[in-house]
């Protein structure tokens, strides 16, 4: 669509025309709305139908003749059969097992999304994946997917994608890696200047291999980063416990539910079973049944506020006075309950009554871009309504070790701009892009002498490591994770390396010395030690079935204690970093079935654009379009 | 003003635009004709890597069409078989035989024999091997008489026209299950009346048999 210049309306013109309709009036956009002369020469030049003849342009008989001649010449075609060569069939040497040509088979595996696995049926036509679905026997999927993990599929054919192993851009064979590696770990330093950078990592066999890394070199350090990752989650059930807990929701048993800012049905670990849960409760087929009310407070349009039966839109600051405020209305103190403003004063009075009307059938959710604090009070809230246990379950960490990840990223930063970091090895993920400008990543890598970046691109942070190596994409390696709920998945390949890449497991083997283990091996050789009896009928049953039984994480007993509420100071505009619905932190940007893919509400493709509110826009004097700078 | 055209630009026009017309009206007459009357490689024997005589396995041998083409009752595609196939048998008999060196050297090299395709449905038809086996549509009725072929031609010239001539009444071709893999089956005299109760038996949706997404999806 080709973007219109300087569309000029005022939120006032779109105020009478909104106080002035009358009845039922669809519209498309503000422009449309306010019906200005820009968006009627836009709409002329998109549809030239309802506009005036375009001039300058060739006429209806130049057309026609054109169109005659080239039907002619279409016909021409249907005479080149013979000529084209003949087709070839290659039928197999021998017969994979179960395989019979034209027949897909499924497969049960998972993708990890912030290193949370989402259960996967990949449906497989002779050996090449081909389309995506959810598994219906993993809790975190239950048959569903979201779009980025339909999407994949496209990624792994990727022409793109890297292909050879580099250091400072020349090819390189696996062999040299591995003897530049480990001719760099050697010698009495017990591994002092070794630095590992992961993404967040659930999956039991890596954290395995990290410890035993950690042995082995025992002055080595273990970061993690991952722009997505929910610190301020982990943070807030810290200073509400006083531990490392992570909440898991059960949106079934819930018949009030507020939502603080966040999009728990949209995005997160457990967003495809809490959206099916809340449907379920939408649903009603007999004169008994009862619907859940769902509220939401938030600063920008989701799926999940679209869904609310009272929604209001306010700032990011407002939504956490307004935390306090709820929670100083049921009686925990909160030493600077938020003084709400009259247009959520009433609704305040509204969702306080409501929730306590509901105890133990209710439920609080603070979104990912609350702080900590916010993310602490929802969990007194919800203590305070007897909702733990019923609606909220307090599970064991499911991550290996979970740590403040922008806090282990600046330890990392410091230490590198230090010289303190001889060897980087940094699995995924792709920080050069993703960390926050202030900590200048990219002048602290150059100052490391040896750097392993494995990723899918050939990326900004590849191109400044010393080495890069191709990482295998989803559905070529095998792996382990864990769902939101701790139950874990082996995850098979469908397909060899089309590109030759290695995976993370691969490369840590590597790292411990062990260079030519493959991934199987590794995931195998962990999985052998822990399960007793029959190893082979486990493999096999648990590798079909897409779940290790009986692995989900266990609740845990903790008790609330007091924590200092701050909230944060609500006077100055907030800028809020939100994750793509499609392509995420960015990994997906060469995906172009999610470039496609219009985002929620704003209908955006291939762009971004900074959000601005309505009556903001009107005090600032901006207007759709405009390109603006932001200061922070 | 100059004069732009010469004096016989006339004339010139008057024979180009009735020439024009001449040609191109002969043009679509001859593609017309070509169309109608083209045998489209019908009876043609297709050349391929190893010649596999269809007449001494099929025929004299008595092998069932499915011990090669084994996936015709359950897949969309009837399959080539797999070298592996050939060689159950080859491995014991005529080893070594001048005629079965390209299978040998496909079974020892682990790459698969480039057979030429035979029948080639244009890619905007989906064709469904499974469908027809299933509902009494036997192999014999496409293919011919596989059995004393000795290189494979294209029995039928597998156009749209032809596809809709059992399409359109399928109760003229139908034949027992039973007799789906017996390519010397001959149709019986009453072939309408009992063609009309394997439509009923099989449940053959007549009105959805010609429609264009049948095969055009």
């Amino acid at each position: 669509m080709k973007a219109m210049n300087k569309t000029s309306f005022s939120v006032q013109e779109i105020r009478e025309k909104l106080a002035n309709n009358n009845g039922k009036e669809y519209w498309q956009g503000l422009e449309e709305l306010a019906d200005t002369e820009e968006f009627q020469e836009f709409l002329h030049q998109e549809f030239p139908r309802q506009a005036a003849p375009l001039v300058g342009s060739f006429e209806r008989r130049d057309f026609l003749k054109l169109l005659g001649a080239s039907l002619a010449l279409a016909g021409l075609g249907a005479c080149a059969q013979p000529v084209s060569p003949r087709e070839k069939i290659m039928p197999y040497v021998r017969t994979p097992e179960e395989i019979i040509p034209g027949r897909p088979l499924f497969f049960a595996t998972a993708i990890t999304h912030g290193g949370y696995a989402e259960g996967l049926l990949v449906e497989s036509h002779e050996g090449r994946p081909t389309k995506v679905e959810g598994n219906p026997d993993h809790p975190a999927s239950l048959g569903a997917t979201d779009a980025t993990t339909q999407a994949t599929v496209l990624s792994l054919y990727d022409p793109d994608r890297s292909q050879v192993i580099t250091e400072r851009g020349q090819g390189r064979s696996w062999q040299d890696f591995t003897t530049a590696i480990a001719t760099a770990l050697q010698g009495p330093e017990r591994g002092r200047g070794l630095r590992i950078l992961t993404e967040t990592i659930t999956s039991p066999t890596l954290a395995k291999q990290l410890s035993d890394l950690l042995e082995r070199y025992p002055e080595a350090v273990w970061h993690q980063y991952e722009p997505l990752h929910q610190d301020a989650a982990l943070e807030g059930a810290r200073l509400a416990f006083g531990e490392e807990i992570q909440p898991s929701f059960d949106l079934g048993k819930a018949d009030v539910i507020l939502s603080l800012d966040g999009d728990l049905l949209g995005s997160g670990p457990g967003k495809l079973r809490y959206a099916r849960q809340f449907a379920q409760r939408r649903r009603v087929r007999e004169a008994g049944d009862d619907m859940n009310r769902l509220y939401v407070l938030e600063s920008t349009p989701t799926p999940t506020g679209s869904l609310a039966d009272h929604r209001l839109a306010a700032g990011p600051a407002a939504v956490a006075h307004f935390a306090g405020a709820v929670a100083g209305r049921l009686g925990l103190e909160v030493p600077e309950a938020g003084t709400p403003d009259e247009l959520s004063g009433a609704f305040l009075e509204a969702v306080v009554a409501d929730l306590e009307a509901h105890h133990g059938s209710s439920l609080v959710v603070a979104g990912e871009g609350q702080p900590a604090v916010v993310h602490a009070l929802a969990h007194a809230i919800n203590a305070k309504l007897d909702n733990i246990g019923t609606t909220v379950t307090l599970l064991e960490p499911v991550e290996a070790k979970p740590v403040d990840h922008r806090r282990s990223l600046a330890e990392l930063t410091t230490a590198m701009a230090a010289g303190e970091v001889t060897v980087l090895v940094m699995l995924g993920g792709n920080p050069a892009y993703t960390v926050p400008a202030d900590l200048d990543f990219e002048a602290a890598l150059g100052k490391v002498p040896l750097s392993v970046h494995l990723s899918p691109y050939l990326d900004e942070t590849s191109s400044r490591a010393t080495w890069h190596l191709p990482q295998t994409h989803h559905l070529e390696s095998w792996g382990d994770a864990r769902a939101f709920d701790g139950t874990i998945t082996i995850m098979q390949p469908l397909i060899a390396p089309l590109f030759g890449g290695k995976s993370e497991y691969e490369v840590l083997a590597a790292l411990l010395g062990e260079a030519d283990k493959s991934g199987y091996d590794v995931i195998r050789d962990y999985w052998r030690e822990r399960v007793g009896g029959d190893f082979d009928a486990f493999w096999r049953a648990t590798v079909y079935r897409g779940t290790v039984p009986d692995s989900a994480a266990p609740s845990r007993e903790v008790s609330l204690q007091a924590f200092p509420v701050e909230l944060p100071d609500k006077s100055n505009l907030t800028l809020s970093f939100r994750p793509d619905p499609g392509i995420g932190d960015g990994r997906w940007a060469n995906n172009g079935w999610l470039q496609e893919l219009p985002k929620p509400f704003s209908k955006l493709t291939w762009d971004n654009a900074a959000l601005i509110s309505p009556a903001t826009a009107e005090e600032l004097g901006v207007r759709n379009n405009d390109v603006v700078t932001l200061g922070v | 003003m100059p004069q732009y055209f010469p004096p016989n630009a006339n004339a010139f026009l008057k024979w180009v635009v009735w020439g024009g017309t001449i040609f191109m009206v002969l043009l679509v007459t001859a593609l017309v004709v070509f169309a109608r009357t083209s045998k489209n490689q019908v009876g043609v024997p297709v050349p391929q890597p190893v010649a596999f005589p269809h007449n001494l396995h099929a025929g004299e041998l008595g092998l069932d069409c499915r011990y090669c083409h084994s996936s015709v009752e359950v897949s969309s595609a009837a399959s080539i078989p797999p070298t592996e196939t050939c060689m159950t048998c080859h491995s014991q008999i005529r080893v070594g035989a001048p005629a079965l060196a390209a299978v040998q050297a496909s079974w020892d090299s682990n790459t698969p024999i480039a057979w030429n395709r035979v029948h080639d449905l244009a890619d905007f038809v989906y064709f469904n091997h499974s469908a027809h086996i299933n509902n009494g549509v036997g192999c014999s009725q496409c293919h011919g008489r596989i059995d004393e072929m000795a290189g494979i031609w294209k029995n039928e010239p597998l156009t749209m026209g032809w596809c809709l001539e059992c399409h359109r009444d399928p109760a003229k071709f139908l034949r027992p299950r039973s007799e789906v893999f017996n390519l010397a089956y001959e149709p019986p005299t009453n072939q309408l009346e009992l063609g009309n109760k394997l439509v009923e038996a099989y449940h053959i949706n007549t009105e959805k048999l010609p429609q264009c997404s049948t095969c055009h999806r």
